[in-house]
């Protein structure tokens, strides 16, 4: 599955640095929040998409700023993927007011409904009901927007996956269920706990097209997007789309590894995602050297400037604790 | 974290443990006792998220499964296996989600023996990680016994000690029906002391982990902890608090409710779960009930707001009732 990456299907050479730029832009991020976390900046349990970025950014590619995704726990790569700002994201991840959510939310709920980011979930498939009720939302209002839902191979064994996916299926709503398979669901692997070696074979039982793309492939994964997205907006219905990659990093910061196989993550590395299309783009000419540094460095200056942007902010009054439980006509009763 | 002693008047050999271990060689040994006993969860063959059940698919081979993620399966799984004799002990990895399995926990384990006539026992344990862990947020925070206290038919335990944990644990697989094991997560590195040989501890069984003859504070899993050292730093003043430690809330043991409030005359109820209709409300309305003529106060409750559980830690901090909330409650009283 690791042939070269293929052409450049009609993308001009500032939408594939784009991509580029996104990559870079993901994984520094990542790479930041785990040194943050080590210093106690980044509070609490929190799950690194490195590895995975292609996916996240083929897939968001092929979006337009109005449509819509639903994330998981590992959901920082597609809040950036759809827009979201480092700095607001970095910011929650620190617990402060002028992240995302106040600080109330956290890495696994972070959300940004202004660019259609409907939400990181920390419950595993809690997410895909959420796109088909947002599909529902799209049909009945008679727009042509989609919304994606991503989620790891290991929510497809939940009941929501069935649920929502049939429900989907139904209404012929316009809802991209994306699956990210990468081999683990926290300390275990896919295979010891599916019989089938493909998600995307599971299409068939809702009578919708399941596909598996090379999910360390950026623009294998923009193609296939593209593809079922215009099915979507042509009212064709859902579609699997499963990519296959792997989990570099634990499931959480912190996590020790011991349960892998040794050797596995060195293989993988040799198809890292970034590293591959980096060399794409040179083989073209796309990308030179300097251009490559200097993509880097202006990836890492947003990176830092995000880190000093949640340093600088405060932690949300305690009285922050109390709202936004209901509306402002409903009150929390304190005793 | 602080070790906590053996219960006064128990004199055996012992052994320090901590709370996570006590939950593993309660399992080990059962299992060793027990043919019928097997376990079944998320990545509890590895070790389990909360290490509690390291080595035990090695030394239990086939008994102890890892499951894909599947609540409803693995409740639904434990009470299809129970009907036939089998001992499941289902982990649910997070208290949170018994949300994603509560049709099998409260609709099917709850009921089955009653509504088919008391025709079968349901001999399954599911053990529930639950609480507040630094900064897990709204998702992986709640502690929620009293949804299960509400829905009948299920054994609701919550122990604060390893030896509470390892001895109740051990009753609860040798008995005869459905209890959800509450286990703290803040808990799981205490230490404490358990006796080297085998005992059990009885499920509705209270315990006063500190005696003492002016407020009785009421409270189980983490917050007795929190009692604990509320109840040294009252000391100082001149203030003797009685900490009772609940242990179960079903059974819940009014007995020894009643005894202690009726020798010390005021009771606080502490407990980390949101106020409204909780576990704390059920117990504060018990002893106004019953115990009204002995008390010289109205009773006080300490509770989280019936908010989410926030992220940011000052937000976390402050949402759930800290040692100092139950100082100055307990003042409020005398
Ligand atoms: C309903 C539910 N069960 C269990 C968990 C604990 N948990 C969080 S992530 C995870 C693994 C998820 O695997 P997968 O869906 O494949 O996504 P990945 O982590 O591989 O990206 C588990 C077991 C949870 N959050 N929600």
């Amino acid at each position: 599955m690791t042939q070269p990456i293929q052409d450049s299907l009609g993308l001009t050479g500032d939408q594939l640095l784009e991509l580029y730029r996104q990559l870079l832009t993901i994984r520094a991020f990542e790479e930041r929040v785990k040194y943050e976390s080590s210093l106690g900046n980044v509070l609490g349990p929190t799950h690194l998409y490195i590895g995975e970025e292609a996916i996240a950014v083929g897939v968001c590619a092929a979006l337009r700023p109005d449509d819509y995704i639903t994330s998981t726990h590992r959901g920082h790569g597609h809040a950036l993927a759809k827009g979201c700002r480092p700095d607001r994201m970095m910011a929650e991840l620190f617990g402060r007011e002028t992240g995302y959510c106040r600080g109330k939310g956290g890495s696994q709920h972070i959300a940004d409904f202004s660019a259609g980011m409907l939400g990181a979930n920390g419950i595993v498939a809690g997410g895909i009901p959420i796109a088909t009720g947002a599909g529902l939302a799209i049909q009945l209002k008679q727009s042509d927007q989609v919304v994606i839902s991503f989620f790891g191979e290991s929510a497809s064994n939940r009941g929501p996956f069935h649920e929502g996916i049939n429900l989907a299926a139904v209404w012929r709503l316009p809802v991209l269920f994306v699956c990210e398979f990468n081999h683990f669901g926290q300390y275990t692997y896919a295979r010891q706990v599916m019989r089938v070696e493909n998600v995307a074979d599971r299409a068939a039982a809702y009578g919708i097209p399941g596909l598996v793309v090379d999910g360390n492939d950026v623009l294998a994964v923009y193609q296939a997007a593209r593809e079922a997205i215009a099915r979507l907006r042509a009212g064709d219905g859902p579609m699997l789309l499963e990519c296959k990659t792997y989990r570099l990093e634990g499931h959480n910061i912190g996590d020790e590894l011991y349960y892998r196989t040794p050797g596995e993550a060195e293989a993988w590395r040799l198809k890292d995602p970034i590293d591959r299309y980096s060399a794409w783009l040179k083989d073209r000419e796309v990308l030179s050297e300097a251009l490559e540094a200097v993509t880097q460095a202006r990836v890492q200056a947003e990176i830092d400037s995000a880190v000093a942007f949640a340093q600088a902010s405060p932690f949300p009054p305690v009285e922050a604790a109390l709202q936004d439980v209901f509306s402002a006509d409903y009150a929390v009763r304190l005793s | 974290m602080m070790a906590t002693p053996m219960p006064a008047g128990v004199q055996m050999e012992t052994r320090r443990i901590t709370f996570r271990d006590a939950v593993r060689e309660a399992l080990q040994e059962e299992m060793q006792r027990d043919p019928t006993i097997f376990v079944i969860g998320e990545c509890v063959e590895l070790r389990s998220a909360w290490r509690t059940t390291r080595d035990l698919s090695v030394l239990f081979p086939g008994r102890v499964r890892d499951t894909p993620i599947s609540e409803s399966a693995i409740v639904g799984a434990a009470v299809g296996a129970a009907m036939l004799g089998m001992r499941p002990v289902a982990e649910i990895m997070v208290g949170d989600f018994v949300t994603t399995c509560m049709d099998e926990l409260v609709n099917q384990a709850g009921k089955a023996r009653y509504m088919f006539g008391g025709q079968i026992d349901l001999p399954l344990v599911v053990r529930i990680p639950t609480g507040l862990a630094k900064n897990a947020a709204a998702q992986h925070s709640q502690t929620l016994e009293s949804w299960f206290m509400h829905a009948p038919g299920l054994l609701v335990a919550a122990p604060s000690t390893p030896y509470d944990c390892k001895g109740m644990l051990k009753a609860a697989l040798r008995g005869r029906d459905p209890v959800l094991f509450f286990e703290y997560k803040m808990l799981y590195a205490l230490q404490g002391d358990v006796p080297a040989d085998d005992y059990t501890v009885p499920l509705g069984v209270a315990d006063v982990k500190r005696a003492g003859r002016d407020v009785t504070v009421l409270c189980w899993g983490s917050v007795v902890h929190k009692a604990l050292a509320a109840a040294v730093a009252l000391e100082a003043d001149g203030v003797s608090v009685e900490v009772l430690d609940l242990r179960s809330l079903v059974p819940l043991d009014t007995p020894a409710i009643q005894r202690s409030v009726e020798r010390t005359h005021r009771a606080v109820v502490v407990e980390e779960a949101c106020r409204p209709a909780s576990a704390g409300a059920d117990i504060a309305a018990w002893i106004a009930e019953h115990v009204f003529y002995s008390l010289d106060a109205p009773i006080k409750r300490l509770a989280a707001p019936p908010v989410p559980k926030p992220f940011s830690t000052p937000l976390e901090q402050a949402v759930v009732p800290q040692t100092d909330d139950i100082v100055r409650a307990v003042r409020e009283l005398l």
